[in-house]
């Protein structure tokens, strides 16, 4: 196969999928606005995505900004600038480490579980079984997970971002020996109600991205038990890879929209 | 009596293959019919059709005069509601137990309350001889089980037609003779007609009131079990004597 004939194929592939993600988000709320949401289904998903997340999310939080912390105090204390290093963590956590650190670990944790759970279903026929008995698949299945990551991803990227200023004040002030009152005073002068906007819709988009891809990934498996595999890692790096895309255009938008720049 | 089911010149590709190439059909209501054929031979897709899983390339299905072809996904959900479908390997919900799988088309179609729905799910397993295996999950049953309560789960909405794709595979002969009778009762019992897809002569002869054979895409043969055990047609006896020659072993 030629160059040419290789890269139309990849056009030809990706325009399909944008195809078939667009759709697929189209009929998730037309679903949700015709047969509403499936209350137990939704919250045992909320359950999933959210409280049994949350210790991998936390601790993720804490020492991303316990590290951080440590390491923007070495480069300041050069400059004598160590009480910036509480709102120096703090804006970071909310602008960019939160979210996107938070979401990273959820398309690993959640969205493989997702790819996975739907994929299995769909090669041992029970996504058949539920449209037999009269069920609508995407009503079924992908709207709860869908919902409960539009609310589990944005209280987990708070979350997160609180705990990561959280241990970078205690990384920073009882182990480097940073002035308490500045630091705090620093960080809450510093920190805008407009920075834990963006982490919060951030974390919701990033949300959303997670459940459409995994979601589009186990309903489209690989034939056979290796393709539930195969297709549970597409969709982890796939959600990754559009999360980091997506973060770069976020950045321009919600920095726009909430700091006027 | 009226038909059931009408099929008119279904035809289906699947990539560059034509399965199915014009198939014509009509089941009865009440009526036990059998499709046999090769493996791979297209009577799987031909089920599929039947539920509306798949949409056919030309043709027609008909059932109770509404063409399921014509219907949106959600449109269809009505219609399968008269059709019950046991999948090869069961299509239990493997994260429910058999209680929950049975009790989920009642409760899905909201019209059945929360007693009623237990006496029917343990009746659906007194008929499938499970009784006592509510609280199972599907990892903890036989294959022979698993085909059971599928069959139940298909059955409890008292569909006027069920399908069975190969009901009998992979199952000893005991089992398989057991599950036979089974489908018999059960058509007995809530008077449903029924398409069964299969290629173990032995359950075809004991289910069927019309056999169609289907070979290369078409019925090649029509007939009652008398009739086929009797054709002298050499592609028909063959598959029936489970005869092969040199060119099968190829394939």
């Amino acid at each position: 196969m030629g160059m040419t004939q290789a890269l139309g194929r990849w056009l030809l592939n990706g325009f399909t999928i944008t195809g078939e993600i667009s759709l697929l988000t189209a009929d998730i709320f037309r679903a949700l606005m015709r047969y509403g949401l499936r209350w137990r289904l939704f919250l045992e998903q909320v359950y999933f995505v959210g409280i049994r997340s949350q210790f991998v999310i936390l601790t993720t939080g804490a020492f991303t900004g316990a590290v951080f912390a440590v390491q923007v105090h070495f480069q300041f204390v050069r400059l004598g600038m160590e009480s910036a290093v509480g709102p120096t963590v703090s804006v970071a956590m909310c602008r960019e480490l939160g979210p996107v650190l938070c979401c990273l670990l959820l398309a690993g944790r959640v969205g493989a579980a997702m790819a996975a759970e739907i994929s299995s279903m769909k090669i041992t026929e029970q996504i058949d079984a539920l449209r037999s008995l009269g069920v609508y698949p995407v009503e079924y299945l992908i709207v709860p997970r869908f919902m409960a990551m539009l609310i589990s991803a944005p209280v987990l990227t708070a979350l997160a971002l609180g705990m990561g200023i959280g241990c970078g004040y205690l990384a920073a002030v009882p182990l480097l020996g940073v002035d308490g009152a500045y630091y705090w005073e620093n960080t809450i002068k510093f920190t805008e109600t407009s920075d834990v906007m963006i982490a919060l819709c951030k974390g919701t988009i990033f949300g959303i991205v997670i459940a459409i891809i995994s979601c589009h990934k186990g309903l489209n498996p690989q034939p056979g038990t290796a393709g539930v595999g195969k297709t549970t890692t597409e969709a982890v790096v796939n959600s990754s890879l559009a999360i980091l895309v997506v973060n770069f255009f976020l950045t321009f938008i919600l920095n726009s929209l909430f700091l006027g720049n | 009596m009226g038909d059931l089911l009408t099929i008119t010149g279904l035809k289906k590709s699947l990539g560059a293959t034509e399965v199915l190439k014009g198939i014509n059909m009509h089941v009865a209501a009440g009526e036990n019919v059998v499709v046999m054929g090769r493996s791979g031979g297209g009577k799987s897709v031909l089920l599929r059709h039947i539920m509306g899983l798949m949409k056919p390339d030309e043709g027609s299905v008909h059932f109770k005069d509404v063409e399921l072809q014509e219907l949106s996904e959600e449109a269809l959900n009505p219609y399968r509601r008269h059709i019950g479908m046991l999948f090869q390997n069961g299509a239990l919900f493997d994260s429910m137990t058999v209680e929950q799988n049975l009790a989920f088309p009642l409760r899905e179609r909201g019209e059945t309350g929360e007693e009623e729905m237990k006496e029917r799910v343990g009746e659906a397993l007194e008929i499938v001889d499970l009784p006592g295996q509510n609280k199972k999950l599907p990892s903890e049953l036989s294959g022979g089980m698993k085909k059971r309560v599928a069959l139940a789960r298909a059955a409890i909405g008292r569909p006027e037609l069920m399908l069975y794709d190969e009901p009998t595979t992979g199952l000893d002969p005991v089992v398989a003779d057991s599950i036979n009778r089974l489908i018999i009762r059960l058509g007995d019992r809530l008077n449903m007609a029924s398409i069964v897809v299969t290629h173990d002569m032995a359950s075809a002869y004991m289910i069927a009131d019309r056999i169609y054979y289907l070979h290369e895409g078409q019925f090649y043969f029509e007939g009652t079990p008398n009739e086929i055990q009797q054709c002298d047609d050499p592609l028909v006896s063959k598959f029936v004597n489970g005869i092969s020659d040199q060119k099968d072993a190829v394939l």
